[in-house]
C-alpha cells in the first residue's frame, strides 16, 4: 500500500481528542495542552460536551499556533480516537494526510479505517492491563498514557509534562509519582516501538506565549464580581453558567474572608429556582449591596418580570448571560449568541438594558467588574453577555490587571449627611439633568429620605400615580437615562483597514478571535475591512458613525436571526440593506475559514468586476 | 375606604413610647381598602406593635408582593421604606435585602393568593432557609382586586359570594410552615388584637423566619354564610391555645398568672415570651405535637390560633452562611477589593 501523504507541520496544526464522557480524560487532555503552552507556544482548546454525566462522548479540541489565532480552525490533523462509539465519524473527519491515533489493544478491519490517513496504533489498554492491577486505575492512566505517546511523536517537552504534573497534584502529592511514571511508561513505549513512525506534526519552542493566563471565561467574570465589590450572589444551577457561581465562592473563600473571625463577606445563596435569584439580587441592590446572579437563556426567560421592576423602579443589578444554544431547552452544551433581544429588552412594557460583550475572559474579568459600576451609577440591570465558548473553555489572554486607585462608583446614593442638612430628596427627581435620580438606602435616616418602591406606575417623589402626564414624564426620563448610558459603557473598538475601503465589518464577543484572523486571510485574497468591535448596547454615537461610514458592513453573529443586526437598525436608525448578516448559529464556534469564506463569497457578489476585465480573466 | 385625610395635628397628650414617639409616628397614608377590612386591623396592630416595641421606625423595612394584602405596607410605618414587588415574590426580594443589611428589621407581608398560590415556592423556601424576618399573611381565602375568585387556602366546600363552591383542597401555610422548619409559627385573626400585638411583638424579636398566618375576613367578597373565612365562621371555631404576653427584659411589666398555667419562653435576644395555657395538652416547644395538634382540630372544623411552635434559640440565614457582622451593604473598598498584589498572585497561578 502507497504512504499517505503526511502533513508536515511546525507549531501549526489542530489535535483532537474523542473520548468517553466521565473517563478522566479531561485532566490528561489539559495537562497535554497546558505542556504545550508551557514551551511558549500557544493553544485554543475546546471542549465539545454532551448534556451528560458519564457514558456519552466528549471531544477535547487543541488548536497549537505560533502566529496566534485563538478562534476554533476547524479541521484535524491528528486525531487521538479513543471512544469506539464514535469511530467513523471521528476517523471520516480527520484532514487527509492528517494522523489517526489510537488503541490497538483489539484488531480491527482494514475497512475501518482510510488509506489518506497515516495510522499510528498503540495497544493503550494492553499496556495498562499488564502495568496496573486495579481497575479504576487501568482506565484513569490510559489517558496519561497517551499523553506519554504523543509528547514522544510530537516532541512535547517531558519536563513541562512532570512539571505540570508536579503543580496539579501539589495537595496530594502522593498522586504525583505514578502520574509521572505512568506519563514515561507511554512515552518510553513510544520512543521504543514508534520511532519508525512518519510524523510530520512537530512542536518547538518558542516565544509566542510571554505572560499571558490561560483560564475560562468564567472563572475570570466570577473574579471581576470579586472585584467589583459583589457581596451577594444568588443562583440556580444551569449549564453553562454554573462554574460562575461555583468559582465565585471559591474566589471568595480565599479573597473575602474576614482574617481576623473567619466570617465571610459576601454570601452565596442557591435559590430554588431564577426567579428567586432574580429577586433575591433585586431586594439585596434595593438595600445597597452590588449583587448578581448568573443563569443562561431558559434563566433570562424566567426572569423577565423581575427584569421589568428592576428597570422600572430602577435597582441595581448585574446578570452574567452565559449563552448556549437556543430556543428552549435547545443545545445545552453548545454555543451560541442568541440571547441579544432577550436581554435587550427583557420584560414586558417599554424597556431597554444595558448589555456588555466581552470578548475573551480577560474582559470577562473588567467589563464583570465594570458591570457594578454600571448598574450603581444607572440604577439598572446590566448585563453581561458571555456564552458557553468563552464561559467554559480554558481561554489563552492578556494577565489580570487592577488598578489600585480605583474605587467603586456606588452612583447617587444620598447620605444621611445630606439628609439631615435638608437636601431636597425626590427617589424619581432628575436634579442632575441626566436622568439618574438619587436613591437613599433603607435605614438612613430617622425622618427623611424613606420612600416606597413599587413596579407600579409613580411621580418624582415615588408616590402610587397613574396620571397620564406624570407616567409620560417618568417614562420619558428613564429614556434619557439610557442617553446617559449611551456614553458611559464601554466604547466599542474601531480598527481601520491599512487600505482605504468601502466594507466594514461589526463584531463582538467570543467571534473576536476568529474574526481577526479571517481579516488577515481576507487580507490575503485582497479583501480589506474596517472593523468595529462592539462592547456595548446601548451603542455608542461610534457604531452608527462607523455605519456611516462604509457602502456595506457585514455583521458577525453567532445566531440565526441576526438579533446584533436587528438591534444596530432598531437603534442607530439605519438602512437596513447596509448591513449584511455572517450567521454562525451550528452550536459550535464560528471559525476564520467561515467567516473568511462567507465575506469573501459576499464581497464577490457586492463588487462587480468591470465587463473588460472578466473577459481579460 | 375613607375619603378624608388624616389630620395633620396630633393630641399633645398622645401617649409617648421611650424614642419619643406617638402611634402616630408609626402610621402611614390613609387605607384604600374596603372600609371593615380584616387587613386594616392587622396593619394597626403592625403600628400599634412597633410603637409598643419603641422601634426606630426607618429601622425597618417592609415588604409585600401584589393584591390588596400587599397594598397595607402603604397604610403602616410611612417612615420606614417599603417595597412593593410583584406578585408571590416578596421572599426572595426580602431574603436579598436581608442579606445586604442584616440590622434592619424585615417586614414581609403577603396574602393568600401571593403566598399560597403565585408565590407557594418562594413562600417555602425563604421559610426552609431561615431568613431573619416576620412573614405576616393576611389570610382571607379570595382574590379581592380581581373581585372573588378562591384562593389556595379556601377550605374545601366554602361558598363564594356568588354561590360557587369549592372543590380543591386548602392549603394550609401554618402546616407548611411547621413543616418546612420555621422557628416560629402563630396563627391569628384580624379581629382579635389582644392576641395579634403580643404575637407580632414576638415576631419581631425572634431570630428566624416567624410565619403569623392572620385570617383577615374579606368583606367585599368572603363575609356571607357559607365562607370560613368569615367574621361570624372564624369567631365561631376559634381556638386558641394560648395567649401570649411579650416583655422586653428592659421593661419589665409585672403580670401575675396563676402558677401552673403560665409558660414562658426567652428568646436570643433576653425578649420574654409568656403564654397563658388555655389548651392542656397544648406544648408550643415541640414541632411534631403542634402539627399533629393542628390537623386533629382541623378535622374537628377548629381554627387553632395562638403561638404554635417557637424555638427560642433558632439560627437564621446569616449564621448558616457564616456572613460578618457588619451589613455587607457598608463594605468598603478595603474590605471588597483585594488589589492588584492578589491578582498578580492569581495571574502566576494561570500560566
Amino acid at each position: 500500500m502507497p504512504q499517505p501523504r503526511a502533513i508536515a507541520s511546525v507549531n501549526d496544526f489542530v489535535v483532537k481528542f474523542a473520548n468517553i464522557n466521565g473517563s478522566g480524560s479531561a485532566s490528561a487532555n489539559g495537562l497535554f495542552a497546558r505542556a504545550i503552552m508551557r514551551m511558549g507556544i500557544p493553544v485554543a482548546c475546546r471542549n465539545i460536551f454532551p448534556s451528560n454525566i458519564q457514558g456519552l462522548p466528549t471531544w477535547y479540541e487543541v488548536r497549537v499556533c505560533e502566529a496566534g489565532w485563538l478562534g476554533r480552525r476547524g479541521g484535524v490533523d491528528l486525531m487521538v480516537a479513543m471512544n469506539p462509539q464514535t469511530w467513523d465519524k471521528d476517523v471520516a473527519s480527520i484532514d487527509p494526510g492528517g494522523y489517526l491515533f489510537y488503541d490497538s489493544s483489539k484488531p480491527l478491519p482494514p475497512s475501518k479505517f482510510r488509506d489518506d490517513v497515516n495510522v499510528i496504533g498503540m495497544p493503550i489498554t494492553e499496556i495498562c492491563n499488564k502495568a496496573y492491577t486495579d481497575a479504576r486505575q487501568k482506565q484513569l492512566f490510559k489517558n496519561i498514557i497517551y499523553v506519554g505517546a504523543l509528547s514522544s511523536l510530537l516532541g512535547l517537552d517531558p519536563i513541562e509534562v512532570e512539571k505540570l504534573i508536579g503543580e496539579e497534584f501539589r495537595s496530594k502529592a502522593k498522586l504525583i509519582v505514578p502520574n509521572v511514571k505512568a506519563f514515561l511508561l507511554g512515552r518510553d513505549w513510544a520512543r521504543e516501538h514508534l520511532a519508525g513512525v512518519q510524523m510530520g506534526l512537530k512542536l518547538q519552542r518558542a516565544d509566542k506565549v510571554k505572560d499571558r493566563i490561560f483560564v475560562e471565561g468564567n472563572s475570570a467574570a466570577a473574579l471581576g464580581a470579586v472585584y467589583g465589590g459583589a457581596t451577594v450572589c444568588a443562583w440556580y444551577p444551569i449549564t453553562p453558567s454554573t462554574s460562575v457561581a461555583e468559582a465565585f465562592m471559591r474566589h471568595c473563600a480565599k479573597l473575602r474572608t474576614d482574617p481576623q473571625t473567619g466570617k465571610a463577606r459576601y454570601a452565596v445563596v442557591q435559590t430554588e429556582d431564577e426567579l428567586a435569584s432574580i429577586g433575591v439580587v433585586i431586594g439585596a441592590g434595593w438595600n445597597g449591596a452590588r449583587a448578581f446572579t448568573c443563569t443562561s437563556g431558559p434563566g433570562v426567560s424566567l426572569m423577565q418580570e423581575f427584569l421589568g421592576l428592576a428597570y422600572f423602579a430602577e435597582i441595581p443589578s448585574v446578570v452574567f448571560d452565559v449563552q448556549r444554544g437556543g430556543p428552549s431547552t435547545g443545545m445545552p452544551t453548545r454555543t451560541q449568541q442568541s440571547d441579544l433581544l432577550a436581554c435587550a429588552y427583557a420584560s414586558h412594557g417599554d424597556t431597554k438594558h444595558v448589555l456588555l460583550f466581552p470578548e475573551d475572559p480577560r474582559e470577562c474579568f473588567d467589563l464583570g467588574a465594570t458591570a457594578f459600576d454600571l448598574a450603581d451609577r444607572l440604577q439598572t440591570p446590566v448585563f453581561v453577555m458571555m456564552d458557553l465558548d468563552i464561559g467554559m473553555n480554558d481561554w489563552l489572554c492578556e494577565p489580570f490587571g487592577w488598578d489600585d486607585s480605583r474605587r467603586m462608583d456606588r452612583g447617587k446614593v444620598m447620605t444621611r449627611e445630606a439628609l439631615e442638612a435638608g437636601k431636597e430628596f425626590g427617589r424619581y427627581l432628575d436634579v442632575d439633568g441626566d436622568g439618574i435620580p438619587y436613591r437613599t438606602h433603607p435605614g438612613t435616616h430617622p425622618a427623611r429620605g424613606a420612600y416606597f418602591t413599587r413596579g407600579t406606575s409613580k411621580d418624582r417623589y415615588a408616590r402610587y400615580s397613574e396620571e397620564g402626564p406624570i407616567y409620560v414624564d417618568n417614562m420619558q426620563r428613564l429614556l434619557q437615562k439610557f442617553e446617559t448610558a449611551r456614553e458611559i459603557v464601554p466604547r466599542p473598538v474601531r480598527e481601520d483597514a491599512e487600505r482605504k475601503t468601502q466594507f466594514g465589518a461589526i463584531y463582538f464577543g467570543s467571534s473576536a478571535a476568529s474574526m481577526r484572523e479571517a481579516l488577515e486571510a481576507l487580507r490575503g485574497q485582497g479583501i480589506h475591512l474596517d472593523t468595529l468591535r462592539v462592547r456595548a448596547f446601548p451603542f455608542h454615537d461610534d457604531v452608527s458613525e462607523f455605519i456611516a461610514d462604509h457602502g456595506q458592513v457585514f455583521v458577525v453573529e453567532q445566531n440565526r436571526d441576526g438579533q446584533m443586526r436587528t438591534l444596530l437598525v432598531n437603534e442607530c436608525g439605519v438602512d437596513p440593506t447596509k448591513l449584511i448578516s455572517v450567521l454562525n448559529y451550528d452550536g459550535t464556534p464560528i471559525t476564520a475559514r467561515f467567516i473568511t469564506r462567507e465575506i469573501a463569497e459576499k464581497v464577490g457578489v457586492l463588487t462587480p468586476v468591470p465587463l473588460k476585465k472578466r473577459v481579460a480573466r | 375606604m375613607t375619603y378624608l385625610a388624616k389630620p395633620k395635628l396630633h393630641h399633645p397628650r398622645l401617649p409617648k413610647n421611650a424614642l419619643g414617639h406617638t402611634r402616630r409616628d408609626y402610621e402611614g397614608a390613609v387605607s384604600t381598602l374596603c372600609a371593615g377590612c380584616g387587613h386594616d386591623s392587622i396593619s394597626a396592630a403592625i403600628v400599634q406593635a412597633c410603637f409598643e416595641l419603641d422601634l426606630p421606625p426607618h429601622r425597618i423595612a417592609k415588604l409585600s408582593g401584589i393584591g390588596c394584602s400587599s397594598k397595607t405596607p402603604t397604610y403602616f410605618l410611612g417612615n420606614s421604606h417599603g417595597f412593593n414587588s410583584v406578585h408571590g415574590r416578596m421572599p426572595s426580594v426580602l431574603t436579598g435585602a436581608n442579606l445586604a443589611n442584616r440590622e434592619l428589621v424585615y417586614m414581609g407581608v403577603s396574602g393568600d393568593g401571593d403566598s399560597a398560590s403565585i408565590g407557594l415556592g418562594q413562600f417555602a423556601h425563604s421559610i426552609r432557609r431561615a431568613v431573619n424576618m416576620v412573614y405576616v399573611v393576611m389570610n382571607n381565602g379570595v382574590y379581592g382586586l380581581t373581585k372573588g375568585q378562591f384562593s389556595a387556602t379556601a377550605d374545601k366546600g366554602s361558598k363564594s359570594k356568588r354561590g360557587a363552591v369549592n372543590t380543591d383542597a386548602a392549603i394550609d401555610l401554618v402546616g407548611m410552615a411547621l413543616q418546612l422548619g420555621a422557628s416560629f409559627v402563630a396563627r391569628s385573626f384580624s379581629g382579635d388584637k389582644a392576641q395579634l400585638v403580643p404575637l407580632i411583638k414576638a415576631a419581631i424579636l425572634h431570630r428566624g423566619a416567624a410565619l403569623i398566618d392572620v385570617i383577615s375576613p374579606c368583606v367585599a367578597f368572603n363575609n356571607h354564610e357559607g365562607s370560613t373565612k368569615s367574621f361570624d365562621y372564624v369567631r365561631a371555631h376559634n381556638e386558641a391555645v394560648n395567649r401570649l404576653d411579650f416583655m422586653v427584659e428592659r421593661t419589665p411589666i409585672a403580670v401575675d398568672y396563676a402558677p401552673g398555667t403560665a409558660r414562658e419562653v426567652v428568646q436570643h435576644d433576653g425578649s420574654t415570651l409568656r403564654l397563658r395555657k388555655l389548651h392542656d395538652d397544648y406544648d408550643p416547644g415541640n414541632r411534631i405535637a403542634a402539627m399533629t395538634f393542628l390537623q386533629e382540630r382541623a378535622a374537628a372544623g377548629e381554627i387553632v390560633t395562638g403561638l404554635l411552635y417557637v424555638d427560642p434559640q433558632a439560627g437564621d440565614l446569616h449564621e448558616s452562611l457564616n456572613t460578618v457582622d457588619q451589613p455587607l451593604n457598608a463594605l468598603g473598598d478595603a474590605e471588597l477589593v483585594p488589589g492588584a498584589a492578589a491578582l498578580e498572585g492569581i495571574n502566576a497561578s494561570l500560566r
